[in-house]
């Protein structure tokens, strides 16, 4: 038995579905939750997380870093601080944001800290 | 023909403790656009988990931000837990989940107080957060911390309590209930404060839902939504239901918080009496290796944890959304038509926490 109750359901897309998949989330009613990005060995893996009545569905999809996403925010019109977050961490172009900050939502003296070439970040693993 | 022009907010304001700039467009008075600047303080916590042990991280995580720092503990706790398949004694779960609402109580009591500061009453504000330093006793008494007090930890928690401290909490509990009951009728009903918050910053249902709000922000705005009812630690033992408003304006809002605090008292009552007795800890044994969504309900609304495992003891991602972050663009939406003397009070009704924002 696990410790809580909390479902964690998901759906594996590519790219190319991407605005079709949000749409249809948008369509069922669905609330974004988050969107989210973590660096992998050679790709990408963003989760965009939706909510209706505690049903927690998250979608998937891994990039490579030279792969452009197109921004979801006409869609949720939240997305855009995700979408502005992610691309100033990771370095991940995302095309027609709603509201881009064109790399200055924060003010970091590291550029694009989860991105490919982070060897230069202090500390040691 | 009206006059356009752009006032700097913050980031250093006196409504503001922590920074963020809102450039507002104005015609005349009236705010027409509100943009936002943050990451003055961005500390890249989410980035230390690549070099902290797992388990060392659950400090890292509490000092996300100090006002609901067990809750970031927690939800921390709670992600690497269902990773690694970690069954929490229900002692802890209780536990767990009385410091909690412990938590709520004294961040919305934090809340009425600057809200107080905000509309200028300061005896007000002086007599919310005299109530506050009664919480923050308990969390001495009970862990030894007032604000950090590191008390959750994976696989459970450090610290028990025993029948007497419990009798003293909830004898505490109803003072400061009985001492709120005085100053909630100054919220509800003074003249001054009410023209200051009725009809001011109105979310409608419908915004708050198109724009994604949480927390009392949103349950304000007529959205029963709470996390807790998720049933996760001690909350699937407790009977409560979302404290909901419809006005969603700067009012509801405040009702919408002070009410919690009622309601937090009556789950800590609760607790009292189903609490079972037993361990408080597990013993972890490995590492996690695989990912999961953690969610719960923090003052402000909804948090979310996301981790990662690979197998080792540095995790690979460790990812918080924040309710503030979540809550920015309806803050902004709300900004939106209001008189430039409303902007103090409306950005303070959002509660934000602009250190759980820059994690």
């Amino acid at each position: 038995m696990i410790y809580m109750e909390q479902q964690n359901k998901r759906i594996d897309i590519e790219v190319q579905e991407l605005l079709n998949q949000v749409a249809h989330m948008k369509e069922e009613g669905f609330r974004l939750v988050q969107i989210s990005c973590t660096r992998l060995l050679d790709v990408f893996e963003l989760y965009y997380s939706f909510d209706k009545e505690y049903d927690f569905i998250n979608i998937r999809l891994n990039i490579t870093s030279d792969v452009e996403l197109p921004s979801i925010s006409f869609i949720y019109q939240p997305a855009f601080l995700y979408e502005n977050e992610i691309h100033e961490l990771f370095g991940i172009v995302i095309n027609n944001i709603s509201i881009d900050y064109n790399g200055k939502l924060y003010k970091m003296s590291v550029k694009t800290p989860f991105g490919p070439n982070d060897s230069d970040i202090g500390g040691t693993k | 023909m009206s006059r356009r022009s752009i006032i700097p907010f913050g980031p250093q304001h006196p409504v503001l403790p922590e920074p963020i700039h809102l450039d507002l467009v104005l015609e005349d008075e009236k705010v027409v656009e509100a943009i936002p600047s943050i990451g003055y303080v961005h500390r890249g916590l989410e980035k230390l988990v690549e070099k902290k042990d797992f388990q060392q991280y659950v400090y890292v995580a509490e000092r996300i931000c100090g006002i609901c720092s067990f809750m970031h503990g927690m939800g921390y706790c709670q992600a690497v837990e269902n990773v690694m398949g970690i069954k929490v004694p229900e002692r802890a779960e209780f536990l767990r989940t009385m410091w909690a609402e412990l938590s709520r109580i004294h961040s919305h009591l934090l809340w009425l107080g600057l809200l107080a500061d905000g509309f200028g009453f300061e005896s007000l504000f002086m007599q919310c957060w005299r109530l506050r330093e009664k919480i923050l006793d308990i969390f001495e008494m009970t862990t030894g911390g007032r604000i950090i007090f590191s008390v959750c930890k994976i696989g459970g928690v450090r610290k028990d309590i025993d029948s007497d401290m419990m009798k003293l909490i909830l004898k505490t509990l109803k003072d400061v209930t009985g001492e709120l009951k005085k100053i909630e009728v100054i919220f509800f009903n003074d003249y001054t404060v009410r023209h200051r918050l009725v009809g001011v910053g109105v979310l409608t249902k419908q915004q708050a839902s198109e724009l994604c709000a949480v927390g009392p922000m949103m349950r304000a705005s007529g959205l029963a939504y709470d996390t807790r009812k998720l049933n996760y630690a001690a909350y699937k033992h407790l009977d409560f239901e979302p404290i909901v408003h419809n006005d969603g304006d700067c009012y509801a809002r405040c009702i919408v918080r002070v009410n919690e605090i009622y309601q937090s008292i009556d789950l800590i009552n609760q607790l009292a009496t189903k609490m079972p007795e037993g361990e408080i800890d597990v013993k972890v044994i490995g590492n996690p290796k695989g990912e999961y969504f953690s969610r719960l309900e923090q003052p402000r609304g909804e948090v979310v944890y996301y981790i990662k495992g690979n197998g080792t003891k540095f995790l690979d991602r460790m990812r918080v959304r924040t309710p503030t972050f979540a809550n920015i663009p309806a803050m902004l939406k709300t900004l939106q038509g209001c008189d430039l003397a409303d902007v103090p009070m409306l950005i303070l009704t959002v509660d934000p926490s602009i250190s759980c924002t820059e994690r």
